[in-house]
């Protein structure tokens, strides 16, 4: 646009400088509370100007909520999830969009509905699998006769079980089996001209080849954009790490571990170790954010051409 | 270097038919243009050609050997797209030696291939580029380069030229056609620009809704075109159409009014008279003027200068050298050589050889450049 609109401009600038505040004004508080003591941060009104016990109160939950670990156990999980998350959506898009196979709309359709029901909403029958995923399959047995008929031939009661509660399997795989992804890529392979395909065919290319020469490079932008939202999703991540881990020490993570630093109205109100816990625990997906931004916003906003 | 052979070849998706029984054979080494308005189904049968669509009946063959069901690699067949469909991730070295990579070429040998490709069709400097920084014309030629890499049997062009200006567009079409000299591989190219179709082929072949309305050498399709739709499709500007009857005498009474042509050897019965703009003479004078219509307005190509008629609506164009001025307005007077005449049934809109002769006239005149009294 090469219109010049004067007043326009100022006021377009200062709804974008009030859009900034608003968002900004929690997160300086988190900054300011976490940097006072625990007197400072019980005064009314809170301080404006950050205090001086910055360092003290990030050592101090770092030691206390043992951080570290719980820092490490989400990085693995939101990692995972992410990682997954961009393997299985580009799959199963590849499927959907570049092969006629008579199940198609079928398939389309079952990942589809996923989308309406997300995790919070089937959380009781995924809680269900999570504590023994070959569950359903023992079901199907039972309901069949097969398990009465194998009972017969060895002797032996058929009990499948396979648990995942307190594993980083049982935190990543029902996260990472979501269709979210799967639609974003479907929307970039569509747009994908029909030649590019033929030409792959023509030179020769089988579908994996293509997959792997073609459609994968074309496609960074999105995997990386696809990855960050599900790192920052898996990360924040709260009821269902809870449901899965009765194993804190070694399973639980950072999100979680927040929730254990806020102050009950038993404690004491530390609410400047809660919010320095708030800064750390927040770090490292901002710094995702950070790394992939470039990527991220062209990933989102357009296709390469 | 193989010769294509199409039998009853057909196309259906679900109901609709829009490949409707092709037969033709494509010798080795020849260039062959299907040439046919939009979606007469010239894509859909190069398509079939290189196994990108299934075949629903009939028999392709490729050197002698039935493709049918065969792969589009199995087919040794290399197409060039209207898009050209470059890789836009890779660099031009990379989409020329893609072929080969795939093929499992070693990496030497496929770079010393790929130089001289790029080499032969003028690409060497712009090797490490992407596609997108280059211009329609070096984009062509990586798309001939990549297709060329494999040395193919056959080479498939889809309407490859369309997308470039016209300048270029002439320039690509010599090219293609050195390439083809140079390397003498069979090649289809699918058009809709006539003068592409004309300039280029070896054997050219005419669509019209799924079936082919006429193949062979691009002047036996100009001089002798098997259906009226031939007929309008193929010549600037098309070629002239009027109603008319043969009477039982033999004698021709066009819609314009009687001609004093007859024709011999046919019933009598309604057809279309065909005549070329250039085959259209001006008349010395009233005497011998064959046709009188009002001038409407004249284009000037330089070379040549089209008069159009007008005639209930539609045009009538007469082709002349440039010479004198003619005011609008002015009357034409027309003379028609009858050895140059076109007759096609009205009812289906095939060609019909028969002898036309000017009455009272034992053999054809041959035609005479006479420009003296133009209009009166
Ligand atoms: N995948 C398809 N499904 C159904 N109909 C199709 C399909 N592809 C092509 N057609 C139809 O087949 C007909 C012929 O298409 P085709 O692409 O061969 O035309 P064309 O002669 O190449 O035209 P153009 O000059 O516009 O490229 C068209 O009527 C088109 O609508
Ligand atoms: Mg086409």
């Amino acid at each position: 646009m090469i219109e010049r609109t004067p007043i326009l401009d100022i006021v377009t600038q200062l709804i974008l400088l009030l859009g900034l505040v608003i968002a900004l004004v929690p997160l300086w508080l988190v900054v300011v509370a976490a940097s006072l003591n625990l007197q400072e941060v019980n005064t009314s009104p809170l301080p404006l100007l950050p205090g001086s016990h910055l360092i003290e109160n990030l050592v101090s939950v770092w030691q206390r909520g043992d951080l570290g670990w719980k820092l490490f156990n989400s990085m693995l999980v939101a990692t995972l999830v992410a990682a997954g998350k961009v393997f299985i959506a580009a799959l199963t898009a590849f499927a959907i969009v570049f092969f006629r196979w008579p199940l198609r709309m079928l398939a389309f359709w079952a990942i589809f509905v996923t989308l309406m029901l997300p995790l919070e909403v089937r959380i009781v029958p995924t809680y269900a699998v999570a504590a023994n995923a070959l569950g359903p399959l023992q079901t199907i047995l039972e309901v069949t006769g097969l398990a009465r008929l194998w009972q017969l031939a060895t002797g032996v009661e058929l009990a499948l079980e396979w648990n995942l509660l307190n594993s980083y399997t049982g935190l990543v795989l029902p996260l990472v089996a979501t269709a979210t992804g799967t639609f974003l890529y479907r929307q970039y392979f569509l747009t994908i001209p029909d030649e590019l395909v033929e030409a792959a065919r023509m030179d020769g290319a089988g579908p994996l080849r293509f997959f792997r020469d073609i459609l994968l490079p074309l496609s960074r932008t999105n995997m990386a954009a696809l990855a960050t939202i599900m790192f920052l999703y898996a990360w924040n991540q709260y009821l269902w790490p809870l449901l899965v881990t009765t194993d804190r020490a070694n399973y639980g993570t950072a999100v979680m571990q927040l929730r254990q630093l806020i102050p009950s109205m038993f404690s004491e109100p530390e609410w400047n170790i809660a919010m320095a816990g708030t800064l750390i625990v927040m770090a490292p997906p901002l710094l995702v954010v950070m790394l992939m931004q470039r990527w991220f916003v062209r990933g989102l906003v357009a296709t390469e051409k | 270097m193989a010769d294509i052979t199409l039998r009853a070849l057909r196309k259906s998706y679900g109901g609709n038919e829009v490949v409707k029984g092709v037969d033709l054979s494509v010798p080795a080494r020849s260039f062959l243009v299907i040439l046919g308005p939009s979606g007469c189904g010239k894509s859909t049968l190069l398509r079939m050609i290189a196994g990108l669509e299934e075949i629903t009946s009939g028999e392709l063959t490729i050197g002698g050997e039935r493709m049918n069901d065969k792969e589009p690699r199995e087919r040794h067949c290399a197409m060039v797209f209207q898009n050209y469909a470059l890789y836009p991730h890779m660099t031009v070295a990379r989409n020329i030696a893609y072929p080969l990579e795939v093929a499992g070429v070693p990496r030497a040998l496929r770079e010393r291939r790929v130089r001289e490709t790029a080499a032969s069709v003028g690409l060497a400097d712009y090797l490490e580029r992407k596609p997108g920084q280059l211009s329609g014309g070096q984009r062509q030629r990586v798309a001939m380069a990549r297709a060329m890499i494999r040395e193919p049997r056959v080479f498939l062009f889809d309407e490859p030229l369309s997308n470039l200006d016209a300048t270029l567009r002439v320039q690509m079409r010599l090219e293609l056609r050195r390439l083809h000299q140079r390397l003498g591989v069979t090649s289809v190219l699918v058009t809709h620009d006539q003068t592409e179709a004309m300039t280029m082929a070896d054997l050219l072949v005419v669509m019209n809704g799924g079936r082919i309305e006429q193949a062979g050498t691009p002047l036996e399709v100009y001089g002798r075109p098997a259906s009226r739709f031939v007929a309008s499709f193929i010549g600037t500007p098309p070629m002239n159409l009027v109603e008319a009857e043969i009477a039982p005498s033999g004698r021709l009474h066009t819609e314009l009014g009687p001609l004093p042509i007859a024709v011999e050897r046919i019933a009598s019965g309604p057809v279309l008279l065909g005549v070329r703009p250039e085959h259209v003479l001006l008349a010395t004078g009233p005497d011998n003027a064959d046709l009188e219509l009002p001038l409407e307005l004249v284009e000037e190509l330089g070379a040549t200068r089209i008069l159009h008629a007008r005639l209930d609506g539609r045009g009538f164009a007469v082709a002349t050298a440039p010479g004198l001025p003619f005011p609008p307005g002015a009357t034409l007077l027309l003379r028609l050589d009858p050895s140059q005449l076109h007759l096609f049934g009205r009812a289906d809109g095939r060609r019909i050889d028969a002898g036309l002769v000017r009455i009272g006239e034992q053999v054809p005149v041959a035609p005479t450049e006479a420009v003296a009294v133009p209009f009166r």
